[in-house]
């Protein structure tokens, strides 16, 4: 079976996912890798403001808040357990 | 690199970073990535002898401290705490400033042991600009208690450059981290620090470039470096080296730099 790829504005809240790729360039890819968004890094969607933007997310252990403006250009696979935990909590 | 020529621009460097150092201080420079502790290294350092302020024309505060250890004296700079050196903001441009320009005599990267992996992105960056890096691999308490272990001696040999574990908050192995700034700023340990290699056509491009900006440049600054920022179409680098040097050859540095970027 093949895991359908979604962009992370659309990783629903208490999820988790697996990063694939990206489609962000220049600076802000950079950025985003900087961050630790890498293929291959576990990405759990925490909590969602009031406007529904932006969305707090642990990356790697540190929890981050991007606009969906950047998270549309991340795209993943959702893990199969909706309950999956990073490992590098803080 | 980094042949300690001590020139009167040296003194330069440090004005234009706002410091002013008594006879014979060692400069060293305080990174990290946010909540590492780094704040926490920082007040059990330098205890209460410290100075707070802003980066010259910056709204971006920075505390000084200073020690002495081994009778030597020490001016320990604390950098805004970021996840890179990309320049993307003002904290980064400050932190990347003064790693390439300021010139300290090493520098200090807090690590937070708990999730190491996303601190070593920092740490592999500041070893791109300057061999004279110490990591400090701090919260390792927080670490143990979950049941990671660090292992800092592998570390050390896998980056080339001494890892020190600390925990802060307890005065946990700060002797250990101050011996081995000392050692790494007077030249006792020689770091080898682990470069990024790209991939050959940038190496080629990033040479090309070097070869071409290297007139223009002091010998301390890192010329790989500086190329491989012109390479990703950074022009802040070129515009942070004029103001903080201004020698005179800055026309022609912004023209080369230009010249990269247009292609």
């Amino acid at each position: 079976m093949t895991d359908t790829i979604l962009p992370l504005s659309q990783l629903p809240k208490g999820a988790s996912g697996t990063v694939k790729y990206l489609t962000a360039q220049g600076q802000v890819r950079r950025h985003l890798l900087d961050l630790g968004l890498v293929a291959g890094s576990r990405i759990e969607s925490i909590r969602r403001s009031p406007t529904g933007d932006p969305t707090a997310f642990n990356i790697r252990g540190a929890i981050i808040a991007l606009r969906n403006e950047d998270a549309d250009q991340i795209f993943i696979t959702l893990d199969k357990t909706m309950e999956g935990k990073n490992e590098c909590h803080r | 690199m980094n042949v300690t020529d001590k020139s009167l621009c040296t003194a330069a460097a440090y004005e234009a970073f706002g410091l002013r150092l008594s006879k014979n201080q060692l400069v060293i420079a305080l990174a990290g990535n946010p909540n590492t502790g780094k704040s926490t290294v920082f007040n059990a350092l330098t205890g209460l002898k410290q100075h707070t302020g802003n980066w010259p024309g910056k709204t971006v505060l920075r505390a000084e401290g200073t020690f002495v250890h081994r009778n030597k004296k020490i001016l320990l700079v604390d950098l805004p705490g970021t996840y890179s050196l990309l320049a993307t903001s003002a904290d980064e441009q400050v932190a990347r400033d003064f790693l390439c320009l300021g010139r300290p005599h090493a520098v200090i990267v807090v690590a937070d042991a708990t999730c190491l992996e996303r601190n070593l992105n920092l740490v592999l960056q500041v070893m791109e600009i300057t061999p004279k890096v110490v990591v400090c691999v701090n919260l390792m308490d927080e670490a143990a208690r979950r049941g990671i272990k660090v292992d800092t001696e592998v570390l050390s040999r896998e980056l080339g450059v001494p890892c020190i574990p600390t925990v802060a908050r307890d005065g946990k192995g700060l002797t250990e981290l101050k011996d081995a700034v000392l050692d790494v700023a007077r030249g006792v340990i020689v770091t080898s620090p682990r470069q990024v290699s790209y991939e050959p056509y940038v190496e080629q491009a990033a040479a090309r470039i070097e070869s071409r900006i290297r007139p223009y440049l002091p010998g301390w600054v890192n010329h790989r470096w500086v190329a491989l920022r012109l390479l990703e179409g950074d022009m802040s680098i070129i515009k942070a080296i004029i103001d903080h040097l201004g020698n005179g050859s800055e026309q022609l540095l912004l023209q080369e730099g230009s010249a990269v970027w247009a292609r």
